[in-house]
């Protein structure tokens, strides 16, 4: 053999080592929903193009939350990618449990990011975690019925407007209810909703100086407009419905409207599961002419822990999964309707995007909320359906289950905010502020 | 004396007792059916029982989706390596305390079952912790010292109670023809208990194949047994009832097959020395 082939074997000989040394398996840990798993189903297209291999952990929502906040301050490093939302990565970002999404390519446009998302998963200006998909809430109503009841959807409504439609749109004996709106206990659950519409009427959790504010007149308004309103024109039982529940009697056509978050603007309007597919109008979430509207701001993320060993293939697959060409990869092989929304800007300037029914109502919708500035009077925390401090978790979901048994008409709702008062106040001494 | 039974009153007797166990079956029976509906049949109001379209839809889903086979084995190994090193360790435990017991057993007995009653969250955090340690987060080995340490307690206090129906005599005479205590152990005290131990064999296995919080808390892609693979199937926004009952059934159909052909033996063990 000459020296020359040795040469060449040798050469080849460490080009496999290096390959193999460089080539990694990352565990991600995420949510079950329909952007999430298409995406799995494109993992080779990233093993193809990186060498590194992706092993997958699907979790139910609180699960996951409750798994990767464990994992995350053990340091067990279980995880090299974890899904997380908004309320999330504040907190953990101030607290360097994540990798900082500082060194992004330029190929990857950080700047093309929605200012929004961006601005709800930095940490004083630096990126910990990459949005997926992103969005808001909004109104989706039923065409015919608004028709039938001689009113016409404005694109920006008040809740004035909202409630006078839902009442004339009722019709109970045909089981049909003029409007459907969240009522199951949760901070994710119903505590979104009425936080975000407590912003449309003035309220906030807590004023600069972290007192709680449920003795306020807002509150007592929002509390009792949203019991009064679901009362006379929402469905029974409401006090257990959540996002599912409220999908499943729209699409089964006994909602007049739906206040809610904007992915469900692509399953009401699939004929395949909708029966009213054909008859969905989308309008912005409603206001009290105060300066606010009722709609919320959420992100999918991807995030790195801190204690992970892999960073680089890590930040390879954030870049690849969050990218402009994911997106036109998946455009063209599923449609444009399927691409993971309220991410980029790129995204809604695109004339085929365009087209989709919902594009412009959710860029709109993603556009009004501003988490830094949720709420008509000052506060101290970030977040428009949320306080982003980690104690809201617990405090609202104790909330929630106040709020919700005043739906279920166990309670009245000064009652209800006399107890959510006295929890908050009492969690929030306990935590130090 | 056998009590006399008026056919009447045999009839009433037979008509609750298939009542209740129709009522217990209900929900699996609930689950199965829907794993066959659409998802938008599987939300309709009201529900729909049997007339509707039946599919095999879900189940390609969650096949394709899934690696159904590793989930699988993962729960086999799991449940039958826990309940085996569970078995191992209680049976010489059971027998020093049935037929050596000394003033303290009952105690010792009773401290056992205590355990049972902390939550199991309450132990999570050190439990991860020492796991992160030792490197058996994500390992099979790792839930199989778990789980069986979680279900010694009841393997335990079983086969004690099994073993306390046996003439101590009987032991007391292989003694005295020269058996070792192994061969004691072995030879004359399990075969006869085969009953009871077989009883509890199935009875832990279940328990370990349903066992939720410690699976899905001590593993992510490695480890995880079918309760991970269950999990998997629940949407924040979306539906998913049929999907996730297909992957429920999926989950039990093995653990209901076993549970059906030996229901001879856990029946005959949990009533062994109920009638003397």
């Amino acid at each position: 053999m000459t020296f020359k082939y040795r040469a060449l074997l040798g050469a080849c000989a460490i080009g496999a080592i290096s390959t193999g040394a460089l080539a990694e398996t990352i565990t991600i840990a995420t949510v079950n929903n329909g952007d999430m798993i298409r995406m799995q189903g494109y993992t080779d297209d990233f093993t193809a193009k990186t060498g590194h291999e992706v092993e997958w952990v699907t979790l139910e929502e609180n699960v996951l939350r409750q798994r990767v906040t464990q994992d995350i301050a053990a340091k067990g490093g279980q995880f090299d990618i974890m899904t997380i939302g908004m309320y999330e990565t504040p907190i953990w970002g101030q607290q360097d449990w994540l990798v900082a999404l500082d060194d992004l390519s330029a190929e990857y446009d950080v700047d093309d990011i929605l200012p929004a998302m961006r601005g709800g998963l930095s940490v004083d200006g630096t990126l910990y975690a990459a949005p997926f998909y992103g969005e808001s809430s909004m109104i989706m109503y039923r065409t015919d019925l608004m028709e039938k009841a001689g009113l016409e959807m404005p694109d920006a409504p008040t809740w004035e407007f909202v409630a006078e439609a839902a009442r004339a749109m009722t019709d109970k004996e045909n089981e049909i209810y003029g409007i459907c709106l969240r009522g199951k206990a949760g901070w994710g659950e119903n505590m979104a909703f009425l936080t975000a519409t407590s912003n449309a009427f003035g309220a906030r959790w807590f004023d600069e100086d972290w007192k709680p504010q449920f003795d306020s007149p807002e509150w007592n308004e929002t509390l009792t407009f949203y019991l009064d309103l679901m009362n006379e024109a929402g469905p029974p039982g409401a006090s257990t419905n959540g996002f599912n529940e409220n999908l499943s009697l729209f699409q089964q056509g006994k909602c007049g409207m739906w206040i809610d978050a904007t992915v469900a603007a692509s399953f009401v309007t699939n004929p395949n599961d909708s029966t009213v597919a054909d008859k969905v109008g989308f309008a912005l979430a409603p206001d009290t002419g105060k300066g606010k509207r009722g709609n919320w701001l959420w992100a999918w993320a991807l995030a790195i822990p801190a204690g992970t060993q892999k960073v680089d293939a890590a930040k390879a697959f954030i870049e690849w999964a969050t990218s402009k060409a994911y997106i036109e990869m998946v455009a063209e092989k599923e449609g444009w309707a399927n691409v993971p929304p309220g991410a980029r800007t790129s995204l809604y300037e695109n004339p085929e995007y365009q087209k989709v029914p919902f594009a412009q109502m959710t860029l709109d919708s993603i556009l009004s909320a501003d988490p830094t500035q949720p709420t008509v009077e000052p506060v101290p925390y970030v977040g428009v359906q949320f306080a982003a401090i980690p104690e809201f978790a617990g405090i609202a979901t104790q909330v929630g289950q106040e709020f919700s048994a005043a739906l279920a008409g166990q309670q009245t709702a000064e009652e209800a905010l006399e107890k959510a008062q006295a929890l908050t106040a009492d969690e929030m001494e306990a935590a130090g502020y | 004396m056998a009590r006399a039974v008026k056919p009447q009153r045999k009839a009433i007797n037979t008509a609750v007792a298939w009542s209740i166990g129709l009522l217990i079956f209900f929900p699996i029976l609930w689950t199965i059916l829907t794993s066959f509906k659409t998802e938008a049949q599987a939300i309709s109001d009201p529900p729909v029982f049997l007339a509707f379209d039946w599919t095999l839809e879900n189940y390609g889903i969650v096949m394709e989706r899934s690696n159904y086979a590793r989930f699988l084995w993962n729960s086999i190994i799991i449940a039958g390596g826990s309940t085996i090193l569970g078995i191992m360790i209680a049976v010489p435990a059971a027998w020093s305390m049935a037929f050596v017991p000394s003033k303290r057993t009952k105690d010792i007995l009773l401290w056992m079952l205590s355990t049972k009653m902390l939550p199991a969250v309450g132990v999570l955090y050190p439990i991860y912790l020492l796991f992160i340690k030792l490197g058996l987060l994500d390992s099979r080995t790792g839930l199989v010292l778990v789980l069986m340490l979680m279900n010694l307690p009841i393997i335990v206090w079983m086969l004690y109670t099994y073993f306390k129906e046996i003439p101590g005599e009987i032991l007391e005479a292989a003694r005295m023809d020269g058996a070792t205590l192994r061969e004691e152990v072995i030879h004359i005290l399990t075969p006869m208990a085969v009953p009871g131990i077989a009883s509890t064999l199935l009875l832990n296995f279940i328990l370990a194949w349903n066992e939720a919080f410690w699976t899905l808390n001590l593993t992510a892609a490695k480890a995880a047994p079918l309760t991970a693979f269950i999990a998997s199937y629940s949407s924040p926004e979306g539906l998913f009832y049929a999907k996730l009952s297909a992957a429920s059934t999926m989950a039990i159909a093995p653990i209901l097959v076993l549970g059906w052909f030996s229901q001879k033996q856990l029946v005959s063990g949990l009533t062994f020395g109920a009638v003397k």
